[in-house]
């Protein structure tokens, strides 16, 4: 199956029964397909007449108790930001997914990890982090898109799947999970008080407070609930690192191309492992605490300028020197391209030196 | 003697007091809203979408469910709750603001769309909550904190009619432009908001009234002489009555 397509298809299995989309490359076989799929299910496709329309129909519907999506790519997702900030204000639960292209502005269709910062920092105004998860594989992004539902509903938080033109284009093969069957209770959902049984009060989804009186509480409460995130929901993979004194870290796609790059090097005796982080948000900092101690340098590797590479350097903190590769515009780095940094990270970090050395 | 009691709090007010300014229109409105899904016997299954604007407050007032939206995309979220929610009743209350300028996309396309919504929107010819700057519906010559010249038409363009603008769409079942100026106008304003709802519930499409509202303050006049500035320049201006009902509706469709 085709990426777009997987995901869309785990979406309606793990119970997503509405979707509110407008069209944008390389995301829109996602919205083709529930455009199928949803009235077979007794769902609702419904094409909005914008990117700014549509969050905020998500909004509504995911006040309303409902699991809910939207899909674009970047200048959309540009565009749902202001919804996106009122999402987590008000504390709903929504599924987002993000088929990132090259940017920045109208940018191009290749593949690329340029909007790590709009996804992992909040994007829109206010202090905020949706939760981001970020699949390598086809495989991965259906599994991941199946689970963002239910931390989505756990943590009333939208969960913002990070893919980019490979991930959304390319076919593998897929196998479904079964999703689970919990479902958590939103009794603060606006159903109508009749309909909530006899003496039912009032619900008021909302997202603002006046006076800083009101306010801060409501702040504090949700970076309570981020701090909470943040302990209990960091994901990365590991790949060789066991004996590793070149650590690479890269996820999605150029996580992919380095595992390649990971491979080739060990083929050729030089000791290479790869971190992979699965949640973008919380970056996995837990991870960089316990790296073996034959680590002498760090690589990041993105499809963008250096986005990634900053939460890697906070999580290293200063304990490792820190490079970074990248590239942009829609290019992919080969994994000799990768390989090649890696060779000059390590004659650039002798082993001797390994301890104490700072960026 | 028996006493016969000829008028009473609203179950659908929530008894809060209003935040709103002397003379104000919001007040009278809520007020004709709240009554409508009480009389209704809908307030259980009403799910209100507050906007941004002086009326931001709404949800402390209104007996029922709501949500609260971003300034101008209340049509987009009360489209999301009704297709959440197809069998209860959804509305938005919107000011001129929130409704013509930032969020004139999504109303125009919940209307197109025949969104089985009831819209209520306060036109008072400026924007209130933020101290009076120039709306859409700010008349030719009027002057706000930015037309302090009097809105010049060659450079602001001119005044949108939105009750006429959205008759136009086909998906548009039951638009309506009354005022609050007077007992009898009040009257005639609450029948087409109940109206407005009994065209939702029986899922005709998209139901629209636009209700013209004095703002004292921001004209900066006392409450009584808000009235008259309504009603000499603003009714003459603006397209009132019934513009569409849902017959008109079906025989153009
Ligand atoms: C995106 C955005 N832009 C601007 C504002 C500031 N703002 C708040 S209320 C308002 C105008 C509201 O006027 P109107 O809709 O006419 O309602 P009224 O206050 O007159 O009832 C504006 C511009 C905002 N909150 N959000
Ligand atoms: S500023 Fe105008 S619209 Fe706002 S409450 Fe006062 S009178 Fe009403």
């Amino acid at each position: 199956m085709k990426g777009n397509e997987a995901i869309a298809e785990a979406a309606i299995r793990a119970g997503c029964r509405l979707f509110f989309g407008y069209p944008i490359t390389p995301s829109s076989e996602l919205a083709e397909y529930l455009a199928r799929r949803m009235p077979e299910v007794g769902g609702t496709f419904l094409q909005a007449e914008s990117e700014v329309a549509a969050i905020n129909m998500v909004y509504g519907a995911a006040g309303s108790g409902a699991r809910v999506m939207t899909a674009s790519s970047g200048p959309g997702i540009s565009l749902k930001q202001e919804g996106l900030s009122y999402i987590t204000g008000a504390e709903l639960p929504c599924v987002v997914v993000n088929i990132q292209r090259a940017g920045p502005g109208l940018g191009g269709l290749g593949p690329s990890q340029g909007d790590y910062f709009q996804a992992t920092k909040g994007g829109g105004h206010g202090d905020y982090h949706p939760i981001v998860l970020g699949p390598a594989s086809v495989q991965e992004a259906a599994d991941l898109m199946m689970e963002a539902f239910d931390l989505a509903d756990r943590w009333r938080l939208p969960v913002i799947l990070l893919g980019d033109g490979i991930i959304g284009q390319t076919m593998e093969r897929v196998v479904f999970k079964e999703p689970s069957p919990v479902r958590t209770e939103k009794p603060w959902a606006t159903t109508g008080t009749g309909r909530r049984g006899p003496g039912a009060k009032r619900n008021i989804v909302q997202c603002w407070g006046l006076t800083p009186e009101l306010l801060e509480p409501i702040c504090l409460r949700e970076q309570a609930k981020y701090e909470k995130i943040t302990a209990e929901e960091q994901r990365w993979d590991t790949f060789q690192i066991e004996d590793a004194e070149a650590l690479v870290v890269a996820f999605g796609t150029s996580a992919r191309i380095c595992r390649e790059a990971v491979m080739q090097l060990r083929a050729a005796g030089l000791k290479v492992g790869l971190l992979r982080p699965i949640t973008l948000w919380p970056f996995p900092g837990k991870a960089f605490q316990s790296l073996p101690t034959s680590v002498r340098g760090v690589l990041a590797v993105e499809l963008s300028m250096g986005q990634m590479v900053e939460d890697v350097r906070l999580a290293v903190n200063g304990r490792l020197p820190v490079r970074f590769f990248g590239r942009v515009g829609g290019f992919t780095p080969s994994p000799e391209d990768v390989a090649e940094r890696v060779v000059a990270l390590l004659d650039e970090i002798p082993a001797k030196k390994a301890q104490g050395v700072t960026a | 003697m028996s006493e016969k009691q000829v008028f009473s709090r609203t179950k659908g007010l929530t008894g809060v007091p209003f935040h709103y300014c002397p003379g104000c229109g919001h007040g009278v409105i809520h007020r004709l809203v709240a009554e409508s899904l009480e009389e209704l016997g809908v307030l259980g299954d009403t799910i209100g979408v507050a906007p941004v604007g002086c009326a931001v407050l709404i949800s402390s007032y209104m007996n029922c469910d709501m949500q609260s939206a971003a300034h101008g995309r209340a049509c987009a979220v009360a489209t999301g709750v009704k297709r959440a929610l197809p069998d209860r009743v959804v509305f938005t209350y919107q000011g001129d603001g929130d409704l013509a300028a930032i969020g004139i996309a999504e109303v125009m396309h919940a209307a197109a769309r025949g969104e089985k919504i009831t819209v209520i929107f306060v036109n008072n010819a400026i924007y209130g909550m933020t101290g009076g700057q120039m709306a859409p519906t700010t008349l030719p010559g009027q002057k706000t904190t930015t037309s302090p010249y009097g809105r010049d038409v060659s450079s602001a363009g001119f005044p949108i009619d939105m009750p006429q603008v959205l008759a136009t769409l086909k998906g548009a079942a039951y638009v309506a432009s009354v005022s609050v100026d007077t007992p009898k106008n009040i009257i005639q304003a609450k029948k087409a908001i109940k109206k407005a709802f009994e065209v939702q519930m029986k899922r005709q499409g998209f139901a629209f009234v636009s209700v013209l509202s004095p703002c004292p303050t921001n004209w900066g006049m006392g409450p009584l002489d808000a009235v008259k500035w309504l009603q000499d320049n603003m009714l003459p201006l603006y397209t009132m009555g019934e513009l569409k009902t849902p017959e008109e509706a079906v025989a153009s469709a």
